[in-house]
């Protein structure tokens, strides 16, 4: 035990307990976390700086507004219901057809009028949210994610996550939803991390489950050599949430529209510590190395070139 | 904030902490261990008399804290009298008055006293030899025989108070002795005799009146001993066999030639002492001590609460113990819990319905209100009226563990009622909702832990040692805090996150 905890210590790995006391303590000042735990104001914040996220069709606050679900959704078939201070991708709810009077969610199961309006109910009445508090649900556009992903996601759609620290991209990964992830990209419920090389944008190796893997568990296909498209302009928004938000350390997450490229899906003021594992490296040294650099690291285009320069897998 | 600043908070509470409890635990005495126990003896002196229809006035002697027995409590029960308690020239008395009374009259000193050593100065007679008693006629001829001879037959003090009670105690004693005592003689009157007898010569004496506390007695005697002064302190013999030194468990009640009680307007009067001895823990015999050296840390300690609250107390100061466990098993170990605090809560009640079945009624309760919850989930509630109904669910399910219990005769599961409620519906919601979500591995994994860790957080809360600490020495709790402090600045690795991470190195090591 001693042996692994020194070899886990040489490797970088940053824990849970150095996380909170060092970083997120440090950098994340308590007042601006609202930013980030509520997606509405995630949302408006990035659309004030020109920052694309999926559309918003509308917000729900109220039981009666529950009721009147199909105003906000017309006639669109998809469309994904959040909640706004949902916390680990909790009460997510992806409609992906309609049939007749059904929804149809994502991993095909119909669902009725009423089952989607008490899923609305439990989302407003804070179920999800932190700390229980009431909540309003977020009706969103359904993203459609790049062709690339196709053949290494089963259902729902592959978030991108990059770690930031002062600035910097430090870490990425790709979450991929797998059968048992329920179609969701949350790598506690079972989705896959692949690590992405900060340089190239290219995946490296991937966690399951704790679990070293290199093909994805429900298609077979290889989740390694990946090359994500357009990851210049991701490093890029995800730089730029750190003036965003005033947040020294934060996840954020992203996805590749089709049509529309990257999408801001939300941000995390505590991001969790497996993206490590799905790269096969530990935090700890990147963000000393950000750390003891951060003077010289003022504009987004530094910080990404010395990302790309010290942080290659 | 700077980074040491935690640090030196933390060590500020330690040295507090420690400060204070060593201070209880060394100067003021406080048994660091619960099980020492000291005798406290409860004395009660009772007066019977019948009125004789006149204003009635009764004195006693009553007794005084000296260098052996502290008085703990003292009261007086008299029905209608006045009492008026009178401290003059180094002796008590109690003065009990009333104009009229009818019939048998009762009158009762009680009063506890524990057995202790302390320093008190002894009083010191004047520099003036004693006064010479009055003596008339044959009388003194027989007295300054008496002292003549036992001073001719001994070279110090001691040996002329030696031979003077050996001549009194003669079995056949000579006449002067018999002149002086009369025919009824008692030890009583051998020593006042005594005491006139060495102020004749020149010496301090006087006699002392005091039960002993050796075992508990309905009817105690007085008895009496003789002090004299000698070489600067007052040094005592017992007047039946002239051996120098007073037994330890002898209380003295009161000095001087006066009877224990005088008495005005009484008839058929007799005063009884009794005797009783009880067994407290030791704590409470350093309370009452420590009272005594007026200590201000005791006057605003728990122990200044009524006994209801301290019972109350007792469990409460033990959560920061079971809470600083937690805080262990969760940012040291690493072990995820349902609700931060709810194990420490759940803990609480299995130390009133044992272990194995605190764990069978909470495991039953949660599983049954689990399935009842799963049930809910069709009915498509609102998240509070339905927590609202599984908490009644909640409470008809201890209700009916209760009388099921009941009706085979396991009287244990009664004490299903000492669960917090709110507490397990909040973890059948808690835990449904992570059924829903993680699915059923991860609830059971989660909900393992917890009941592990509230059976640890118990194990730890019911050493009786523990429990006796923190109430006694409620500062410890700094040193606690102290710990939280510093296990809040702590940024190393939690131990399960070793076994998480593990594929970190493995294969980094084939690379």
């Amino acid at each position: 035990m001693i042996k692994l905890k020194r070899k886990l210590a040489d490797a970088g790995l940053l824990g849970i307990n150095r996380r909170n006391a060092r970083y997120t303590s440090k950098y994340n000042s308590r007042h601006r976390y609202p930013l980030v735990d509520d997606k509405l104001r995630t949302k408006t914040l990035a659309l004030k700086a020109g920052i694309a996220v999926p559309e918003l069709y509308g917000v729900i606050g109220t039981e009666y507004e529950a009721r009147r679900l199909a105003q906000h959704v017309h006639s669109r078939p998809d469309f994904v219901i959040k909640p706004s201070r949902g916390s680990g991708g909790s009460g997510i709810l992806v409609i992906s057809g309609r049939s007749k009077e059904m929804y149809r969610r994502v991993d095909g199961v119909l669902m009725s009028q009423g089952e989607v309006e008490y899923h609305l109910f439990n989302v407003i009445s804070g179920l999800y949210s932190l700390g229980g508090q009431p909540d309003k649900a977020l009706i969103e556009y359904c993203v459609k994610f790049d062709p690339v992903f196709e053949a290494i996601s089963y259902q729902g759609v592959p978030d991108i996550r990059v770690i930031v620290f002062l600035g910097v991209p430090v870490m990425g990964m790709v979450r991929l939803p797998t059968h048992m992830s329920g179609g969701k990209a949350n790598l506690h419920q079972g989705a896959i991390g692949a690590g992405i090389d900060i340089a190239s944008g290219a995946t490296l190796k991937a966690v399951w489950r704790n679990a070293i893997v290199s093909e994805h568990p429900d298609t077979g296909h290889p989740v390694t050599g990946v090359i994500i498209p357009n990851w210049e302009k991701l490093l890029k928004i995800a730089a730029q949430c750190n003036e965003l938000t005033g947040l020294g350390y934060i996840g954020v997450d992203q996805v590749l529209d089709k049509d529309r490229g990257p999408l801001i899906l939300e941000m995390n003021a505590r991001p969790g510590l497996n993206i490590q594992l799905a790269n096969q490296t530990g935090l700890l040294p990147r963000l000393q190395l950000v750390e003891r650099h951060q003077q010289d690291l003022l504009s987004i285009e530094d910080r990404i070139a010395f990302a790309r320069k010290h942080f290659a897998a | 904030m700077t980074p040491k600043q935690p640090v030196f908070l933390a060590l500020a509470l330690i040295c507090i902490g420690l400060g204070v409890f060593l201070y209880k635990a060394f100067v003021l005495d406080f048994p660091l261990v619960a099980e020492v126990r000291s005798d406290i003896w409860h004395i009660e002196a009772h007066l019977s008399f019948v009125s004789g229809n006149k204003p009635i006035k009764v004195s006693m002697n009553i007794p005084r804290n000296s260098r052996r027995f502290a008085i703990v409590d003292e009261n007086f029960i008299s029905k209608g009298y006045g009492v008026n308690v009178v401290t003059e020239g180094g002796t008590r008395k109690v003065h009990w008055s009333i104009r009229s009374a009818k019939g048998a009259q009762n009158l009762y000193y009680r009063a506890s006293v524990r057995r202790m050593d302390r320093d008190i100065p002894q009083k010191i007679p004047e520099g003036l030899p004693p006064e010479k008693p009055d003596l008339q006629g044959a009388y003194r001829e027989a007295s300054e025989a008496l002292v003549a001879e036992a001073r001719e037959q001994s070279a110090d003090m001691d040996g002329i108070v030696i031979a003077l009670l050996l001549r009194l105690n003669n079995p056949q004693p000579d006449e002067n002795v018999v002149l002086l005592l009369g025919k009824k003689d008692s030890d009583q009157k051998k020593v006042d005799l005594c005491v006139q007898l060495l102020a004749l010569a020149g010496i301090h004496a006087r006699s002392v009146h005091g039960i002993r506390l050796e075992d508990p007695k309905r009817n105690s005697t007085i008895r009496h001993w003789l002090e004299i002064y000698d070489q600067k302190q007052w040094a005592a013999y017992d007047p039946a066999t002239a051996k120098r030194g007073i037994p330890d468990d002898y209380l003295v009640w009161w000095r001087g030639m006066e009877p224990l009680v005088d008495s005005q307007g009484t008839k058929n009067f007799s005063a009884t002492i009794s005797v009783a001895r009880s067994e407290e823990p030791a704590i409470q015999a350093a309370l009452e001590m420590g009272e005594m050296k007026k200590q201000i840390l005791l006057d605003y300690s728990l122990f200044s609460l009524p006994v209801e609250t301290q019972s109350v107390y007792r469990v409460i100061m033990l959560l920061p113990v079971g809470v600083f466990l937690l805080v262990v098993l969760r940012n040291v170990i690493g072990i995820r819990t349902f609700g931060t605090f709810m194990p420490v809560l759940i803990a609480l009640a299995f130390r009133e319905t044992q272990l194995p079945w605190g764990i069978f009624l909470f495991t039953t309760i949660v599983a049954l209100g689990l399935v009842i919850r799963l049930y809910l989930a069709h009915l498509k509630l609102l998240v509070v009226p339905r927590l609202a109904a599984i908490l009644v669910i909640v409470i008809f399910l201890m209700a009916v563990f209760s009388i099921l219990t009941h009706k085979l005769g396991l009287e244990r599961g009664l004490s299903v009622a000492l669960f917090p409620m709110v507490i397990l519906t909040m973890t059948i919601e808690r835990m449904s909702i992570v059924w829903e979500e993680l699915g059923a591995l991860d609830t059971l994994k989660q909900g393992a832990w917890s009941l592990v860790a509230a059976v640890l957080a118990y194990l730890v809360m019911a050493i009786r040692y523990i429990e006796y600490l923190v109430f006694v020495f409620p500062e410890l709790l700094l040193i606690l805090l102290a710990g939280m402090i510093l296990l809040g600045r702590y940024s190393g690795f939690r131990l399960l996150e070793l076994p998480r991470f593990k594929a970190l190195v493995k294969l980094e090591s084939n690379d």
